[in-house]
């Protein structure tokens, strides 16, 4: 496809980064594009996250799983730069960030599709893709290029639902907006997408599309971590499965290494008979 | 499975065209413009009053409703920027009666300003006015309402403490300028009118058949080609009809006719409004504010600036209300009833279609809705209809636009 955004040149040297294995020893190998090291998050006594590492890996879906109260959704809103970490550190690439401000990881390539969706119902499909950073010729809209590309980028998704792409979103379905979310994402050259239970709402065809749409994100080369309840739709969609229980990651690893049960299992209990925990690295 | 979003086959049959027709006129009625609805009741209300009394449609009337409902439109216009985001503001009634006053005073045989100077400093004093209440609304996140009453009551003294300023003003100040007088009773000569309304017309034309070409051009004609044809022959066709009724002798004594200077004044602020909401990203970010904030602002768009900007909009339109409210009473007195024409212009937004929950709405509505609510004040007068009968007409048709017009949206979701 010849739509394809190019990825541009990312100017990150405002955001205080250290060169990788530039202070001590380089805990990080070159693969991931995104680790978590010892990531602590503490809410007064409450501590939420105690010393996770996780490590996700480009052009592939990363399940976050754990019961309510896990810690999934300060996991995620510690990397999306909401809730800044207390302890640890974060690697984008290989180099050391900090993310203070959603703003910060949004300029990382960072883009968190959350429940609510965050659309205006009052615009239509291409004004809420490009909220925010509309194309102007001369001071004034550049409504055609911009429809284009909006038709263009559903095209690739194959998000083949909605019948214009001048509809205004208060007239399309949940399964629809879950898509014109994430498109949205997609179209703002971001490199990791997380999504949070982004089937919860919707039917069964309407899961299946966004589910599809999961995988094809992945398959531009997309970094996607869901999370889900919905353990039909992990194994549906999923590279690789992380588990969290009671603030900690107790197991992470390929999804050919679990099934059903021991999943449900390490949800419940934080450890499986059948799956060997990762243990904690030590620095 | 098939990709659907396509583009229209760039031949249609007879059979696909009459489709096209209904599925036009059915956009028209209940989508995003919503106007169908309220066009319709206002050509019902002409040919009642026209049935009525024959004066209603004559030249001379037409040209008197336009004179009449230029404040309803101005002030509706000024309501409509902050509506959008949700927000109201009561206060514009009496600030478009200081912006009036101040333009009175400095132009008077007192103080002798230059009307370029005066005029110009009029709008000025309303933008800063509503920037003020603006800037209390959004900092302090208080409701507008609020806010902007105690405005309404706050300006209104202020006003008379202006007029009473003046010396032994007897509570009103006459307009002693001649350009400021001229706003709205004077005119131009026929020939210029034919001009002017030709090179508005011309201009129009030029933009619709151009916008429709290039988006042909890139593939997306989604709209029929006739549609643009329509569009400017109806134009044309208004351009026409309108500098024949300006241009007719309007008095029976001595020779007045042409258009009124206070039309061109009036389309000036729909087109420049019109085009910075729906043309730049300013417009574009006040109605993302007004349908979800919260999404705006997780956007990256500043929320607060663009709510102020939109404060400041509504006050300078407010000035030009201001301007012409003076000039058309050939003066300002302490008894502007400014709270009175505050909620008429919030009449004329919704007539006209607008929302007052923000999102939705367009410069057009309070042209429609101000003209809906002349030809009621105008047609009731005709057919001597007492004031009480007046006003509770208004009401009834200020119930009925926004009773068909939830109605339309209710059937524009679920078709949708």
């Amino acid at each position: 496809m010849t739509t394809t955004p190019e990825p541009p040149v990312r100017d990150v040297s405002d955001m205080t980064s250290a060169p990788p294995g530039g202070s001590g020893v380089r805990v990080v190998d070159g693969d991931h594009l995104l680790s978590l090291r010892a990531i602590t998050k503490d809410f007064g006594p409450v501590q939420a996250l105690k010393r996770v590492d996780l490590d996700i890996p480009a052009g592939q879906v990363t399940a976050l799983i754990g019961d309510n109260g896990a810690g999934k959704s300060v996991l995620i809103k510690t990397i999306s730069g909401i809730y800044p970490p207390s302890s640890g550190q974060i690697f984008w690439k290989s180099r050391e960030v900090h993310a203070h401000a959603p703003r910060d990881s949004s300029e990382l390539g960072i883009a968190t599709v959350y429940q609510d969706l965050a659309l205006c119902d009052n615009l239509d499909i291409v004004q809420n893709m490009y909220l925010g950073r509309e194309e102007t010729k001369f001071g004034q809209l550049d409504e055609i290029k911009m429809e284009l590309a909006t038709k263009d980028l559903l095209k690739d998704l194959a998000v083949s639902t909605v019948k214009s792409v001048r509809q205004l979103v208060s007239s399309l379905s949940g399964g629809q907006r879950q898509a014109i979310a994430v498109a949205r994402a997609v179209m703002r050259d971001s490199e990791l997408v997380i999504m949070d239970e982004p089937t919860a709402a919707l039917g069964v065809s309407q899961t299946a599309q966004v589910l599809q749409l999961v995988r094809r994100l992945a398959d531009r080369g997309i970094a996607v971590i869901l999370i889900s309840h919905n353990l039909n739709d992990v194994f549906s969609v999923a590279d690789r499965i992380a588990v969290m229980h009671l603030g900690t990651l107790v197991s992470q690893g390929p999804i050919s290494n679990y099934d059903t049960a021991s999943a449900v299992e390490m949800i419940t209990t934080g450890a499986s008979s059948r799956v060997p925990s990762t243990p904690p690295v030590v620095n | 499975m098939s990709t659907s979003i396509e583009d229209h086959a760039p031949h249609q049959s007879g059979g696909d065209v009459a489709i096209g027709v209904v599925k036009q006129f059915r956009r028209l009625w209940q989508g995003d413009s919503g106007l169908g609805p309220i066009l319709i009741g206002l050509f019902a209300l002409v040919i009642y009053f026209q049935i009525r009394n024959s004066v209603f449609l004559s030249a001379g009337n037409i040209t008197n409703l336009f004179i009449q409902s230029t404040i309803f439109i101005l002030l509706g216009m000024a309501e409509i920027w902050v509506l959008l985001m949700g927000d109201i503001d009561l206060s514009i009634g009496f600030s478009a009666g200081i912006g009036g006053a101040i333009a009175v005073i400095l132009t008077s045989s007192q103080h002798h300003w230059p009307f370029w100077i005066a005029l110009p400093l009029a709008l000025v004093g309303c933008t800063i006015i509503s920037i003020i209440f603006g800037t209390i609304v959004i900092r302090l996140r208080l409701p507008s309402f609020i806010v902007t009453l105690a405005g309404q009551i706050g300006l209104a003294g202020v006003l008379l403490f202006l007029i009473d300023s003046q010396g032994n003003s007897g509570g009103s100040l006459p307009v002693q300028e001649k350009v400021l007088y001229n706003l709205v009773n004077g005119n131009f000569t026929p020939v210029t009118t034919w001009i002017m309304i030709m090179a508005a017309v011309g201009l129009l034309s030029l933009f619709i058949l151009r916008s429709d070409r290039r988006r042909r051009a890139a593939g997306l004609g989604d709209k029929p080609f006739w549609l643009a044809i329509v569009k400017v022959v109806l134009l044309i066709g208004a351009g026409i009809g309108l500098a024949l009724i300006f241009n007719t002798n309007r008095s029976t004594f001595t020779t007045l006719n042409g258009m009124p200077f206070a039309i061109p004044i009036d389309v000036g602020v729909l087109a420049v409004g019109t085009y910075i909401l729906t043309k730049t990203k300013i417009g574009r970010y006040i109605y993302a504010i007004g349908g979800n904030s919260e999404a705006a602002r997780r956007a990256g768009i500043n929320v607060n600036r663009y709510r102020l900007m939109a404060f400041a909009f509504s006050g300078f339109t407010t000035g030009v209300a201001g301007l012409l409210y003076v000039s058309r009473l050939n003066g300002i007195s302490t008894g502007i009833e400014g709270g009175t024409y505050v909620l008429y212009a919030v009449a004329a937004a919704v007539i006209g279609g607008t929302s007052l929950f923000g999102g939705r709405g367009k410069m057009i509505h309070a042209v429609i809705g101000g003209l809906v609510i002349a030809i009621i004040d105008n047609g009731m007068a005709l057919i001597n209809v007492s004031a009480s009968g007046l006003e509770m007409v208004t009401a009834l048709v200020l119930l009925a636009a926004v009773v068909v017009d939830a109605l339309a949206r209710r059937g524009s979701t679920a078709n949708g």
